[in-house]
């Protein structure tokens, strides 16, 4: 047996796990499932892209680090592409999300954010055309690094960076005000309310933490596979699956979710064939649905 | 004479939709629940049938060259089990899980579509399906308008049968429960059962549409059933206003001819390089219209959703 597959499932893993960590917040806290997430994703990873070239154009060609495929101007890109998300997220909150939530109707806003998503892809589809792009066309050497098992550097690299992220989310979700509010809105908004919590602030931190990671987690999918339009859209189902895997509001349980569907879903490609990859989530979905609707770690209702 | 022709195949097309429409208004429009896997029902819909009354077909399952009524029925029927399916697995959860799991089976439908060649014919579709009236298919004019009157008259069918049922006991119970979900279980109602039933007619239209639309195209392929026919039937309902049948049908006719009046202006505004590009902006424009209306006249043309208003949360002026 080639155990190839873990590493390619624990990468597709990082990357649906970073992105479900924000439709399991916006579903905590604002309690819709955001089908626009998947589009934040796209519209973070063309923004980076728009960025390394501005700094390309700017400061000539950089030589990528040490073994990397990417330079300096990737990293800061990434960066000013996390906010620029996160900036489209909080825009589109004002104009729509925001307006429809105060009308006490969630499903509404869940409609709303399907045609948001329709109209955010195609713009990406009119600006940037559907042909797939890429950060760097550099080819990279696995290395092997025993049991049949081969790496890229930026593969590692990845890796690394999906685990500071989730440690530092979970850190930000337990340790902080921020995060101790974010939590008690989720669990109570009327008495976050009573107690002085600014419930606007919450609403905001939500969505600039949820499109900065899908901003990080798009970019992986960049760096690693290609850039389209639909990139988003195709991992919409995967990350509502870890989410609800992992329980709605959990950040352990969506990684750990993003984590179990990725791997599944590259075992599938090994052991059943690639084109079945996408059905994966959703017979991983149904089974939760079924068997235990709350997810690993998710708490009852109230 | 070509006009006359042109208008019959539109008036067909959107009476199509006029079907899907009305299936997904007895869904949220009176009962409430939200799919997002309009293309996946519809698909099981034109699959079924036109595995049914196929020739047969040594490359593929079955080809069993029945009648076109008898794919029809079995178009609704398989439909409507798996609506059903859908419906009882999610149904006890909240609203959202029933979005995201009609969402996956739009999703599956398609990649079994495009990859069990076996039942489906994979990528390259079904071909061959038998149309209606082929015998006429040498004077298009009157094949269209034959073809009109077959849709026109399913169509009225449905509307008949969603009016009374609305109507009835049924109807009600499923209005009392969208209203004040308490208050009718208190009376004795079980609302998953209910809904379960709601959702999988709905299904069952769908997959009626999809069949009518296979026999009327006569050959069908995985790319009719994209993400993008649930969001043109969602626009066409809100355009219409749920919960309103009158709205379904008159707002699939509207933004269908949007839609394709559209399309024919961006194909001869734009020179052929970039009219994919052109015709991305429309989707643009089709979803921003989508979002306008949900903020500014979420009733849309005929709709009646008059819920919560009532109880003065919103005591906005009807517009």
């Amino acid at each position: 047996m080639n155990l190839q597959f873990v590493v390619d499932g624990l990468l597709t893993g990082s990357m649906i796990g970073l992105g479900a960590i924000g439709v399991t917040l916006t579903y905590a806290i604002l309690r819709f499932s955001n089908f626009a997430h998947g589009d934040f994703m796209a519209w973070g990873t063309y923004a980076t892209l728009a960025v390394v070239g501005a700094i390309g154009a700017m400061v000539g060609k950089v030589a990528p680090l040490g073994p990397f495929s990417f330079g300096w101007p990737l990293l800061v890109a990434l960066a000013v592409g996390c906010a620029l998300t996160g900036l489209l997220a909080l825009a589109l909150d004002a104009v729509l999300f925001s307006r429809l939530r105060a009308r006490g109707q969630s499903i509404i806003v869940v409609m709303a954010s399907f045609g948001a998503s329709m109209a955010l892809r195609s713009l990406l589809e009119f600006i940037f055309t559907s042909r797939p792009t890429y950060f760097s066309r550099a080819i990279q050497i696995a290395m092997p690094v025993g049991f049949g098992i081969r790496i890229t550097p930026d593969q590692i690299a990845l890796l690394v960076l999906t685990a500071v992220l989730v440690a530092a989310t979970h850190l930000l979700m337990t340790r902080t005000q921020t995060g101790r509010s974010m939590q008690a809105v989720s669990q109570n908004p009327a008495l976050a309310r009573v107690v002085g919590i600014d419930v606007a602030r919450v609403v905001r931190a939500t969505w600039m933490l949820g499109a900065a990671l899908a901003c990080v987690a798009g970019t992986m999918v960049g760096i690693l596979v290609q850039i389209r339009p639909l990139m988003g859209f195709d991992m919409l189902l995967p990350m509502f699956a870890a989410a609800i895997l992992g329980g709605i509001g959990s950040v352990p349980g969506a990684v750990l979710g993003g984590l179990i569907i990725g791997l599944a879903e590259a075992a599938a490609v090994q052991f059943v064939g690639a084109e079945w990859r996408a059905a994966v989530s959703f017979v991983i979905l149904m089974a939760v649905l079924f068997v235990r609707p709350i997810g690993l770690f998710g708490v009852k209702e109230r | 004479m070509d006009l006359i022709g042109y208008g019959a195949f539109f008036l067909t097309t959107a009476l199509i939709f006029a079907i899907i429409s009305l299936g997904l208004n007895l869904q949220w429009g009176l009962t409430g629940l939200f799919n997002v896997g309009v293309a996946g029902f519809v698909a099981i819909g034109a699959y079924t049938s036109a595995l049914m009354t196929t020739p047969d077909d040594p490359a593929r399952f079955g080809g069993f060259g029945l009648p076109i009524l008898i794919g029809w029925a079995g178009a609704m029927a398989v439909a409507g089990i798996a609506a059903a399916v859908t419906g009882f697995a999610t149904l006890r959860l909240r609203s959202d899980y029933l979005a995201i799991t009609t969402f996956g089976v739009s999703v599956v439908v398609q990649l079994v579509a495009l990859n069990a060649q076996k039942l489906t014919g994979g990528a390259f579709g079904v071909g061959f399906i038998p149309r209606p009236f082929a015998g006429l298919a040498e004077t298009p004019l009157l094949f269209n308008l034959s073809n009109l009157a077959i849709v026109a008259v399913v169509t009225l069918l449905a509307w008949l049968a969603l009016e009374h049922l609305s109507r009835s006991p049924w109807g009600r119970v499923l209005k009392a429960l969208r209203e004040d979900e308490r208050a009718a279980i208190s009376l004795g109602k079980s609302a998953r059962f209910y809904r379960v039933q709601a959702f999988a007619v709905g299904g069952a239209l769908m997959g009626l549409a999809g069949a009518v639309q296979a026999h009327f195209t006569g050959f069908i392929a995985p790319d009719n059933y994209a993400p993008m026919l649930t969001f043109q039937v969602w626009v066409m309902l809100i355009v219409g206003g749920s919960g309103s049948n009158l709205g379904a049908v008159v707002g699939s006719v509207l933004v269908w001819a949007i839609w394709a009046g559209s399309g024919a202006l961006t194909a001869t505004l734009f020179p052929p390089e970039q009219q994919a590009r052109a015709a991305s902006l429309q989707i643009v424009a089709i979803g921003v219209m989508l979002c306008v209306i949900l903020l500014f006249r979420p009733n849309g043309l005929f709709g009646n959703l008059t819920y919560r208003r009532r109880f003065g949360l919103k005591a906005r002026k009807p517009s």
